[in-house]
């Protein structure tokens, strides 16, 4: 079965969502996967988007959370007030799952999007948290995409926009985070967990073809291999739903 | 308040009258929508200087207004704009130089700074960001601070649950109020006096607009104040806000207005190309900005057929179909 890279990440990502999850998504291939999961595992999942549109019909991909394309045949439009509420909420909080990417991951999952290097004078500025450190904040399980690089994945991250598991067991309530963090980190290369223990990411499948020596060699911090399997790699039928339904346009896989 | 006023005027005169140099400034809108982009190219134009920007995620207006040199300081939560640009480009650069000073926060922190505003109130709590360097690294410093009357005296701050841990929760983040001297919005439908109709996403422009001194509302339609107040429960802003009403169809171009446009694929590309190069980008602000009396003549260079690409389909509100890649 021929596929791409950008298809096998996004189905991996579509596995991480359940029946009747609330998704948080963002733009490009966050929203194919949220988008894929109801066509494959997670009929019964919600997709909504911090502007506040809360299940949106998706006739055509949106190119940006604020895309009129996610206002079509909502349930509601509300505005980013209602929508963060919704994840700072316990009672619809519980239910949400967020899907966010970074520009740095570091072993517990804390995330940069903000700069690199000093932070009035950064060597490298990206866009900032928007909604991200809120929903780092306030759900119980996120998933994150990342491209798998020595420098992506450093000891410390430069500046920590959105919290994962700080500095391990125990800080996020000692902060007085509500409880939760990243659960998955989808790469280029790899599905990364982290341990209920240590709070530590561990390597849980590599894709095929990938040994997982060459993940190791793109990261600068070690991870735990020893309970690593092989991805299993999308079927016939997850292929036909990004390619036909989520995206036939091919503008984001 | 003479509750007849007619605020309607050009824009050249309400960017003149409400927009100063120094002026803190908050606009409309969130990424590739509903940007008052009519307002930041005539803001461009008359060449307003070093002022003081709240955004949460204005990608589209933003970015021109640090392009065209309006900015001197922003206090922000994303600076990106879709697939055209991750991190807007102007943005980027000038953080990168050291050309505008900037403070980070999250998009929730700044929309319940809106409402604190909007709401009379000092600061407003939440739960977000506790740990991270969103409270540790201040980008406006205590002397900065000290100086500005309109400035809190420190960024965010950290507080015990004063009801004991009610609520499940043993901390807070206290998030400090803004209110800007204007909000300039961009909406589907207004009325002489100011009273306004958003279709869609509301974004944060509601609070943006209550918690502002001055607003200047743009909008797609000027309409008879009988119209909206035939059915009231769907308008969001009483003209009691609003200080200035310009018509201005196309006024969020090449953003979008759900129900009336899409956003232009093409022009929002050809901007992030020239924002790479201070040469390029000089041309295309020659062209665009400099180059025409007002955004009708911006839109007569767009020309007719784009504008008729981007038209709404009124069974969806965008442009169903449209060439985006």
């Amino acid at each position: 079965m021929d596929y791409t890279l950008r298809e096998l990440m996004a189905i991996i990502a579509a596995r991480e969502i359940n029946n009747g999850d609330i998704v948080f998504c963002g733009t490009g291939i966050s929203m194919v996967a949220a988008m894929a999961a109801k066509h494959m595992n997670a009929p019964e999942s919600i997709i909504f988007f911090e502007t506040g549109a809360i299940d949106s019909a998706l006739e055509e991909i949106p190119m940006a959370v604020a895309d009129p394309r996610v206002m079509y045949c909502a349930a509601s439009n509300g505005g980013l007030l209602e929508s963060f509420a919704t994840m700072q909420n316990r009672i619809t909080g519980e239910r949400v799952i967020g899907i966010l990417g970074a520009a740095q991951i570091d072993k517990f999952g804390n995330l940069n999007s903000t700069s690199i290097g000093d932070y009035i004078r950064p060597k490298t500025r990206f866009s900032g948290s928007g909604g991200a450190c809120d929903v780092a904040s306030f759900v119980p399980r996120c998933v994150i995409f990342m491209q798998h690089e020595k420098r992506k994945f450093p000891k410390t991250v430069d500046y920590l926009t959105s919290p994962g598991y700080l500095d391990g067991p125990g800080a996020r309530e000692r902060e007085g985070l509500m409880p939760g963090g990243p659960t998955a980190v989808v790469t280029n290369l790899a599905l990364m967990r982290f341990d209920e223990t240590t709070k530590e990411m561990y390597l849980a499948n590599y894709y095929p073809g990938i040994t997982p020596r060459k993940i190791l060699d793109n990261m600068e911090f070690t991870v735990d291999i020893s309970k690593a399997t092989e991805a299993a790699p999308p079927t016939a039928s997850e292929l036909k739903v990004l390619r036909e339904v989520v995206d036939p346009q091919r503008i984001i896989l | 308040m003479d509750v007849h006023a007619d605020k309607v005027m050009t824009l050249a005169e309400a960017i003149r009258t409400y927009v100063k140099d120094g002026s803190h400034i908050s606009i409309g809108g969130f990424t590739i929508n509903r940007n008052p982009m009519a307002a930041v190219y005539e803001t461009i134009r008359q060449g307003i200087k070093n002022l003081h920007v709240y955004a949460h995620s204005n990608g589209t207006g933003v970015d021109e207004l640090i392009g065209g040199g309006c900015v001197g300081a922003i206090e922000i939560a994303y600076g990106g704009n879709g697939r055209a640009a991750p991190t807007c480009i102007r943005f980027k650069q000038a953080i990168q130089k050291g050309t505008v000073v900037h403070e980070d926060y999250s998009n929730y922190q700044m929309s319940l700074r809106f409402h604190a505003g909007a709401m009379g109130l000092p600061f407003l709590p939440t739960r977000s960001s506790l740990g991270t360097d969103i409270i540790n690294k201040w980008g406006l410093s205590k002397e900065i601070r000290e100086k500005d009357p309109k400035l809190a005296n420190r960024k965010l701050v950290v507080m015990d649950n004063p009801f004991d841990g009610w609520a499940d929760c043993k901390k807070v983040v206290l998030v400090p109020a803004i209110n800007p001297d204007v909000t300039v919005l961009h909406v589907q439908k207004a009325d002489r006096q100011g009273t306004s109709r958003i279709l869609g996403l509301t974004f944060a422009d509601v609070d943006q607009a209550k918690a502002a001194k001055n607003v200047i509302v743009t909008c797609e339609e000027l309409v008879d104040a009988a119209d909206l107040r035939s059915e009231p429960e769907y308008n969001q802003i009483p003209f009691i806000h609003v200080s200035a009403v310009v018509h201005v169809p196309y006024g969020a171009y090449p953003s979008s207005c759900y129900r009336y446009y899409d956003y232009d694929p093409a022009q929002l590309s050809d901007f992030a190309k020239a924002a790479k190069d201070d040469g390029t980008f000089k041309a295309y602000l020659d062209k665009f900005v400099y180059g025409v009396k007002d955004h009708q003549g911006l839109l007569d260079r767009i020309g007719k057929d784009r504008l008729e690409k981007i038209k709404a389909d009124p069974r969806t509100g965008y442009a169903t179909g449209l060439d985006r890649k």
